[in-house]
């Protein structure tokens, strides 16, 4: 039984331009499903819906969104807020802008649980301490007293993650976690997502634009291009033998660490357009 | 000790500036047209008569030395005489003042009032209608200055619907003696509401004229800062939390929001005591401004010195106040 589903969801540009084509898919609980594709293609756009955090920009113009077997979309506002704050919850991008620098940051873990869930404070705060620890930070309390800025960006990429397992979400959307830390920190990180979401039980959704992370944390993904479903499939299969031709391409492009050397081989020309056609075909049978 | 450093050299600053209103002031007051020895003696007094005044007020000597005389007076706590009144200009002048400051206090927290929650409010419904509405408003409110809203205010709540005073600081016929100059503050204190009442029913016109302007200021810079906030990467991880749009604005964007708007409010707020001595003049009220046009008119050069150096003191005492804010609000600068 999957905790998330979503079903054709499409999201469109206020101009009508469209960012995601009928996107089907599933996250099943305590699984971690990778979201790849290039730049552009969509990846975070699917969480953002999911969470409801979608730019102003962008409009969701149709599908469902079913967390838990409930469709999110047919629900009230406030409450549609509430019950995400309660089951789903985020990792973001930047650990250097994700936190509110003119709160401290004991708070910033806590209040979720005080504000939304109810928890008493004093409750809230034995629990920060508690997750500081699991995420492996020296000296909680001082750390909650601590304002952002007064952390490096690991610590604060630690703080987030303990916040977002705060609540024991059932499911965590992690957008590029590591993408913005610097590449000794972001390998300490993955393995202490990883670690969390085990001990948690929590279904991840993963979004990377790095195939190499995937294979390290995840145990399905789905590829997508120009915000259309290109492959679904579990790990060991995708990199065994990877079905589409742009999927193969995307892996071989993939520089190797086991060949550094090796010369980087970008997506061919021939297979942009050839998914560039399977793009327009599927928008021109949308249309009939 | 960093607290006890930035204190002493912003008191040097302020000595230095105090200094240089000092003499601008004295050297500009003396060197433009009008003897206030000409305005004292009733017409037909000879030559003689106007030589003996000068000399028993020294303005025969050069300003140089006028200046010089001055000066070690004022370091004396000796601000000279009022040539109008005769009376000390240091009492004329701390009489007055509580009026000037009770009713700026007042104006200023009109604007942060009305400006900030019409910046909030515009926030809340940015891109609509309500939002495209409040900044008609602001830029009506901005391109009036304060003393055109004043005679605006005397003809509409003052005249065609009197329901506010229009002229003066408290009604006479209460009958209330106070014993200080602090009169809003004076009342508030000994739990006289009936009085308060009248203080602020004849304060609220002349504040709300100073207000305008600065509140619509308040309004355009907070709402820019406060929408630049909301693309923040910690207002979406807020949203995603579960909060409400209002909450997510009033906890998460307007603590970092309000520092840009805070220093100008500073800046801004130097401008509206300099309002007050139109706004005093029109609404008859009884402040510092009001005897600053009295003594400008009648060259009461001594007070004018003691009003202008108040004034100077206000100001540098308000920009140190705001640099203190921001340094408590801010923290980054806190641990700095």
């Amino acid at each position: 039984m999957s905790y998330l589903t979503t079903k054709d969801l499409t999201v469109r540009l206020r101009n009508g331009a469209p960012l995601l084509r009928k996107v089907s898919l599933a996250v099943k609980s305590g699984e971690v499903r990778a979201l790849v594709g290039e730049s552009g293609a969509g990846k975070s756009m699917i969480g953002k819906a999911v969470l409801g955090i979608l730019p102003r920009a962008a409009k969701l113009t149709g599908g469902e969104i079913l967390l838990d077997g409930e469709d999110l979309l047919t629900l009230p506002p406030k409450q549609r807020r509430a019950k995400i704050g309660a089951k789903v919850a985020l990792i973001p991008q930047d650990p250097l802008t994700a936190l509110n620098p003119s709160r401290r940051v004991g708070p910033q873990i806590t209040d979720r649980l005080v504000d939304i869930l109810g928890w008493k404070r004093k409750e809230a705060e034995d629990r920060a301490v508690e997750l500081l620890d699991e995420v492996h930070i020296q000296s909680p309390e001082r750390v909650m007293r601590s304002y952002p800025h007064e952390l490096s960006g690991g610590m604060r990429q630690r703080i987030l993650i303990a916040s977002a397992f705060a609540a024991e979400p059932k499911l965590i959307i992690a957008d590029e976690p590591t993408t913005a830390l610097d590449v000794t920190v972001q390998k300490q990180i993955l393995k202490l997502i990883r670690e969390m979401q085990e001990r948690h039980d929590t279904a991840l959704l993963f979004v990377t634009h790095d195939l190499g992370v995937v294979s390290k944390i995840s145990q399905s993904l789905t590829v997508l291009y120009a915000g259309k479903v290109i492959e679904e499939t579990d790990v060991r299969t995708f990199f065994a033998a990877p079905k589409h031709a742009y999927s193969r391409a995307l892996l071989a492009a993939t520089p190797k660490y086991t060949d550094p050397d090796g010369s980087l081989m970008p997506v061919p020309d021939s297979i942009i357009s050839e998914v560039e056609q399977e793009v327009a075909a599927f928008d021109a049978q949308l249309k009939r | 000790m960093q607290i006890v450093r930035t204190l002493l050299t912003r008191l040097a600053t302020t000595i230095i500036t105090l200094l240089g209103a000092a003499i601008i002031v004295f050297v500009v007051i003396r060197v433009v047209p009008g003897n206030p020895i000409a305005m004292m003696l009733p017409p037909g007094a000879t030559d003689a008569d106007i030589a003996r005044l000068e000399a028993l007020y020294g303005l025969d000597k050069s300003i140089f030395e006028q200046f010089l005389i001055w000066i070690a007076n004022v370091l004396q706590g000796d601000f000279g005489t009022s040539i109008t009144t005769r009376q000390p200009v240091f009492d004329l002048v701390i009489g007055r003042l509580p009026a000037t400051l009770e009713l700026s206090v007042m104006a200023l927290l009109i604007a942060i009032v009305v400006g900030g929650s019409a910046a909030l409010t515009a926030t809340l419904y940015r891109g609509t209608k309500v939002e495209g509405g409040i900044d008609v408003a602001g830029g009506v409110a901005l391109s009036l200055p304060d003393f055109l809203w004043g005679l605006a205010l005397i003809l509409v709540l003052g005249v065609l619907w009197p329901l506010f005073h229009i002229s003066g600081r408290v009604s006479p016929s209460l009958g209330f003696e106070f014993n200080t100059d602090f009169y809003l503050i004076e009342a508030l204190v000994r739990f006289r509401f009936d009085v308060v009442l009248d203080l602020l029913g004849h304060m609220f016109l002349p504040a709300l004229a100073l207000a305008i302007p600065l509140a619509a200021i308040i309004l355009q810079l907070l709402k820019q800062s406060l929408k630049e906030c909301m693309h923040d990467d910690y207002i979406t991880l807020a949203r995603t939390k579960g909060y409400s749009e209002t909450s997510i604005i009033t906890r998460d964007a307007l603590p970092n929001a309000i520092l840009p708007t805070l220093t100008l409010v500073g800046v801004q707020f130097t401008f509206l005591i300099g309002g007050t001595v139109i706004i005093e003049r029109l609404f008859s009220y009884e402040g510092l401004g009001n005897m600053a046009i009295d003594a400008v008119i009648n060259r009461d050069l001594p007070l004018i010195q003691g009003i202008v150096l108040v004034f100077a003191l206000l100001f540098t005492l308000v920009n140190l106040l705001v640099d203190m804010t921001y340094a408590a609000l801010n923290p980054r600068l806190r641990h700095a």
